[in-house]
């Protein structure tokens, strides 16, 4: 459990490596946890978290283990600790599923008010979970202007400039010596930038899938890599060597 | 082929498959039967006795013997070599039953089944119901067969229910599938007789723990039922004879046994070659030319390997220099079934000169004329072989001929050891092992799906499979808890139960949806996802057209590796890979002269302990050498005065520098998972101990490991003590900690969540289109790992790994063994015995550990080129 430990790690071991990047030209810190930092601003953004995924499964006969939504809140709470920011933007997809929120244990609304406490809080609404969340801290919207920044869950078609978006959980296959692995990644052109997908136990989607075609100029395509301690950046061109 | 070709090939099928089945003896000394009485003291009824006196035969001894002890009330274990007549044995009993009952009137009470026969194919199922209806009919006896397997009509199912067959011909999923069923008792209530075919292979998998449970719960619905297990040769026969009949705790219970000997001696031989035999590698090339010679001399000539890949390499090797246009054929289990069938009917009606086959064709089914079976690359174990070999000339009283294409050096030595070993008969089948907690799980909640049960009666029912018989309560409550919630200690998923108690006590499924995702959940086959492979046309510029003929189905991690442009072989063709298409991989033709080859995940056997233990045998003692090719012969006396050959017993570690590095080789010939897991720990072990391990490598025979210290001169100035380094207590704290990250108990995981019903089991061609809503078991592993070690599907996934992919169990008695042999070599150059193990490296896959380093280096070309 790579990003749990290294979020235990960092409450004792402070200097992450992060990669540093620009959106239409606002700067932006990618960090290993896989939260994106706007300094500028004081924002931490984060997306997909997925919460009570477990919950949702075994709602429907499949019993997942009842600790993704711990494990990810660990982690959130070493993102907000490091970087105390002003403003949490959670992009969307911030539970599994509709009733995902209202049903959530007692203990983990605790920690997410704890969290909360000081800081503005926006959930921004997912396909997963449009009708926002129930009983929690924070505004809830569909979509947020901030900062020269458009915050929302899914990418729009095209180009875009200043958008920062989650909802396909970016992955990248990087390719040397006839190996091949695959991490989340952070993915930029410049213009825009998609979120990796926060929840412990949310997958990936290769940025060579269909899904992605069109998003990015792909000449222009960096993908962040969340490596075991460190962000690693690679150029799409790049990646299969 | 046209029909009336398919129906020629059908009546030449039927006529073959006929005659072994009443194959008169005609060379009584040549299968020996043990423990008859007497062939007098059974009678078999007239339509019998009447048929073999038209025919001109008699029953065998054995078929006799079997039917004797089975009017007697005993279940029995028949063991006998191929073409022995068992499956008729096994059936006799049933028929003469059928036969004295004679037909059910019309209009009487509901009849359950009388006898159940299961095999391990679904193919052996079909075949059996053609060969057992032609001396039925022939006698005229009153008896219905029918078989049931995935592929029977729904329609043909249902009917089967409600108006059985007196036999029924199926397999353990099969089996099941109708015990989980709210009419289980009423099929089954008249049960006499349940026939297990292939019971060797069946009991040491999932599977065989799967249809141990089936049984117990047989035996509960029919209490007088009598099981006949039909088997080749076993390293333990004991360990089956249990199998077959319900254990009770301190009591010794088995089933009797009937043995039939030998059958003739097979005529085995290692290929003799004027070619240079490579030190390393799994190719086998050099050999081509010599096997190529062999399939021209020979009118129909399987060839085995053992992986997938190597099938596909073989294949097309011989192509090349197939000049006379020798109709050979490719059959393994990742190609299209369709075009399976094809090389099976082509096979049965002698249309083809060769198969290069993997373990698919093991099994059962008499594939034609073969008169020579060739084995390419060393068969890994004794008992395998045997089984191979067992594939030529389908009749025990003449001899098959086999030869053995070793593809290195060690290998000479390996196939030499197993060429002994069937002469003396030594036998090395895995024993059939604790019974999986996964597979306890499905069967569990497959019994609450058929009717209410009460928690001690199950798991009184479930001790009684010899599996199983030494299951704890403890585990056995942990498993229901697992089934009702998942098992956790949080307990948040009570609400959403899948089973739940009863006001009586009983525990019952919580509504019908958990039924029917048990029924699509259902068995133990895990395999790794997989993408169809369509072929495509590549048009003008590049465009990639509509999808043409499907050639099979490839792993998906595989394709993972690949970018647009590679090329690979597959189906015995080269081809480019073009790219993914909603859930289908694409390929079109290619010309390249040096393609990627798949690299499956199964199908890669470990040396078995026996062989490995000769192999030690003859490396010691040089009388042995003669019967080795000269130049392996060289090789052994250059090692023996540059180094040295270690003792039976002994564990030789030999260090010598190469270029900047220092390499440590070790040699505990205990197969490459062992070793695997082995070098895991070792290099952990190293690291602290300041050696400064770089990396390792693995084959069947030996360990390599590299580092920055030269560890000959730790060894040498007391810094590493070698006693120290191969402790047993490795198999403890270092071996939880490199645990955690393993991505072999990852995989192994996944197959346990699987079975035990945690994750869904994806259906091929049910899957959505674009994403899917699977959930990566990957990341299920890391949270459960790291909230709740030890939770019972943990244990199970430890279980199966210690005895599967780590082979820790092997590990553990190698360190007993060689504690206070290891002799250590320091050397100035490598040793002759060290060039194949360092041939290997750069050849492996990379661990978890390395998988950063590859990411920094890409990342750095980044640097790099914004430096320029």
């Amino acid at each position: 459990m790579n990003r749990l430990a290294l979020a235990r790690d960092m409450l004792s071991t402070p200097a992450p490596s992060c990669a540093d990047t620009t959106v239409n030209g606002v700067a932006a810190v990618c960090d290993p946890l896989g939260a994106l930092y706007l300094p500028d601003s004081g924002v931490v953004v984060v997306s997909d978290l997925h919460l009570e995924k477990g919950a949702a499964f075994a709602r429907r006969g499949m019993m997942l283990p009842p600790y993704d939504t711990l494990a990810t809140l660990t982690v959130l709470s070493a993102v907000i600790s490091r970087y105390d920011p002003k403003v949490v933007i959670s992009l969307g997809d911030n539970f599994h599923d509709r009733i995902g929120s209202a049903h959530m244990p007692a203990e983990f609304r605790s920690l997410i008010t704890t969290m909360a406490c000081g800081r503005e809080w926006i959930w921004i609404n997912g396909n997963h979970d449009p009708d926002g969340t129930v009983d929690l801290p924070g505004t809830c919207a569909d979509e947020l202007h901030y900062g020269g920044l458009v915050f929302r869950h899914e990418p729009r078609q095209g180009l875009q400039k200043g958008e920062i978006a989650g909802h396909l959980h970016p992955a990248a296959t990087v390719r040397r010596r006839e190996k091949a692995i695959r991490r989340p990644c952070f993915a930029t052109d410049g213009g825009r930038l998609l979120m990796p997908a926060f929840g412990l136990m949310s997958g990936g989607l290769d940025l060579r899938h269909k899904a992605m075609r069109g998003l990015f100029d792909r000449t222009a395509l960096v993908a962040h890599l969340m490596g075991r301690d460190r962000v690693y950046s690679v150029r799409f061109g790049n990646l299969l060597g | 082929m046209t029909a009336a070709e398919r129906r020629k090939n059908d009546e030449y099928r039927r006529a073959r498959r006929a005659r072994p089945f009443f194959f008169r003896c005609r060379l009584p000394s040549l299968c020996g039967v043990n423990q008859i009485d007497t062939e007098a003291s059974v009678t078999l009824p007239l339509p019998f006795t009447r048929w073999f006196a038209e025919k001109g035969w008699r029953p065998r001894a054995h078929q006799l013997e079997l039917l004797r002890r089975a009017e007697g009330g005993d279940s029995t274990l028949l063991i006998a070599p191929t073409g022995a007549g068992k499956t008729l044995a096994g059936f006799l009993p049933s028929l003469t039953d059928l036969t004295r009952r004679g037909k059910i009137p019309p209009g009487s009470a509901f009849t359950g089944i009388h006898t159940l026969y299961v095999s391990p194919l679904k193919a052996l199922a079909v075949d059996i119901e053609r060969n057992l209806m032609k001396p039925v009919e022939e006698m005229g006896l009153p008896v219905t067969i029918e078989n049931r397997t995935g592929d029977t009509p729904v329609a043909k199912r249902q009917r089967q229910k409600l108006n059985p067959p007196d036999i029924l011909l199926t397999t353990p999923e099969q089996v099941a599938l109708l015990l989980a069923n709210k009419e289980a008792e009423r099929f089954f209530k008249d049960l006499k007789y349940v026939i297990l075919d292939e019971l060797h292979s069946l009991v040491t998998s999932k599977r065989g723990h799967m249809l141990s449970l089936g049984l117990a719960r047989l035996r509960r619905l029919a209490p007088k039922l009598q099981t006949i297990g039909l088997s080749a040769t076993v390293a333990e026969p004991m360990e089956l004879q249990q199998w077959l009949v319900a254990q009770q705790p301190d009591e010794d219970r088995h089933a009797g046994l009937v043995l039939v000997e030998g059958g003739a001696k097979p005529n085995i031989s290692i290929l003799k070659t004027e070619e240079r035999i490579p030190w390393a590698g799994h190719s086998a090339k050099y050999a081509i030319p010599d096997v190529y010679r062999q399939l021209l001399d020979h009118q129909t000539t399987l060839l085995f390997v053992n992986t997938r890949s190597q099938a596909e390499m073989l294949f097309q090797e011989l192509w090349t220099v197939n000049e006379d246009n020798l109709p050979i054929a490719l059959h393994h289990g990742s190609l299209d079934v369709g075009q399976r069938r094809k090389v099976e009917a082509a096979m049965a009606a002698n249309r083809l000169r060769a198969v290069v086959a993997t373990s698919t064709l093991d099994l059962g089914i008499d594939w034609g004329d073969v008169d020579l079976v060739i084995h390419v690359g060393a068969p890994k174990g004794a008992s395998r072989l045997a089984q191979r070999i067992g594939r030529a000339n389908h009749r025990m009283d003449e001899p098959s001929k086999a030869i053995l294409v070793p593809a290195n050096r060690f290998e000479v030595m390996e196939c030499q050891a197993a060429l002994d070993a069937n002469y003396i008969g030594a036998q090395d089948t895995p024993p059939v092992g604790a019974g999986a907690l996964d597979v306890l799980a499905q069967h569990v909640l497959g019994m609450a799906c058929a009717e209410p049960f009460d928690m001690l009666e199950l798991y009184d029912e479930v001790i009684s499979a010899s599996p199983y018989a030494d299951l704890s309560w403890e585990t056995f409550e942990r498993i229901v808890d697992f089934v009702a919630t998942g098992g956790y200690a949080l307990r948040t998923y009570e609400r959403y139960a899948r089973i739940r108690r009863t006001p009586e006590g009983r525990w019952r499924v919580s509504n019908p949806q958990v039924a029917q995702q048990y029924r699509l959940n259902l068995g133990t086959i895990v395999e790794s996802p997989m993408l169809n492979l369509k072929m495509v046309k590549r048009g003008q510029g590049g465009r990639i057209g509509r999808g043409g003929a499907t050639l099979g189905k490839v792993e998906e991690y595989f394709l993972e590796q690949l970018a647009p442009g590679d090329t690979f072989i597959f189906a015995g063709k080269v081809l480019r890979f073009e790219g993914i298409r909603e859930n289908e991989a694409l390929a079109s033709q290619a010309f390249s002269l040096d393609p990627r080859i798949p690299a499956y995940a199964g199908g890669k056997f470990p040396l078995s302990t026996y062989l490995a233990d000769q192999v030690r045998g003859m490396l010691a003692d040089p009388d042995r050498w003669h019967k080795l090719p000269d130049q392996v012969r060289d090789w052994l006396e250059i090692q023996r005065d540059k180094s040295m050959l270690p003792k039976r017993d002994e564990l030789l570690i030999e260090t010598f520098p190469r270029g900047s590095r220092a390499y440590m080789v070790a040699y505990p010939f205990e197969g490459r998972l062992a070793h695997q897991t082995l070098g895991m720990l070792l290099t952990r072990r190293l690291e602290r101990m300041g050696a400064k391990p770089l990396g390792f490598v693995a084959t069947d025979y030996s360990l390599g490991i590299w580092g920055l210290e030269d560890m000959g001169l730790m060894i040498a100035n007391g810094r590493l003590s070698l006693a120290e380094l191969f402790d047993e207590d490795m198999l403890g704290d270092d071996l939880e900690a490199w645990l955690a990250e393993s991505f072999l108990l990852k995989r192994t995981f996944r197959n346990c969540a699987v079975i035990a019903g945690l994750i869904e089991r994806r259906h091929p061609g049910k899957e959505k289109t674009g994403r899917q809503v699977t959930v990566s078991a990957d990341l299920i592993y890391d949270v459960l790992r790291s909230h709740e070690p030890d939770h019972i599907l943990l244990q199970a996934t430890r279980q199966d790994a210690a005895s599967g992919l780590l082979d820790i169990s092997r590990l553990g008695d190698m360190l007993t063994r060689i504690k206070g042999h290891i002799t250590h070599r320091a050397l100035d150059h490598i040793s002759p015995l060290a060039v194949p193990v360092m041939l290997e490296i750069g050849k492996e896959a990379v661990p978890g550990e390395a998988q950063d380093a590859l990411l920094a280096e890409a990342a750095d070309d980044l640097i790099a080129e914004a430096m320029a």
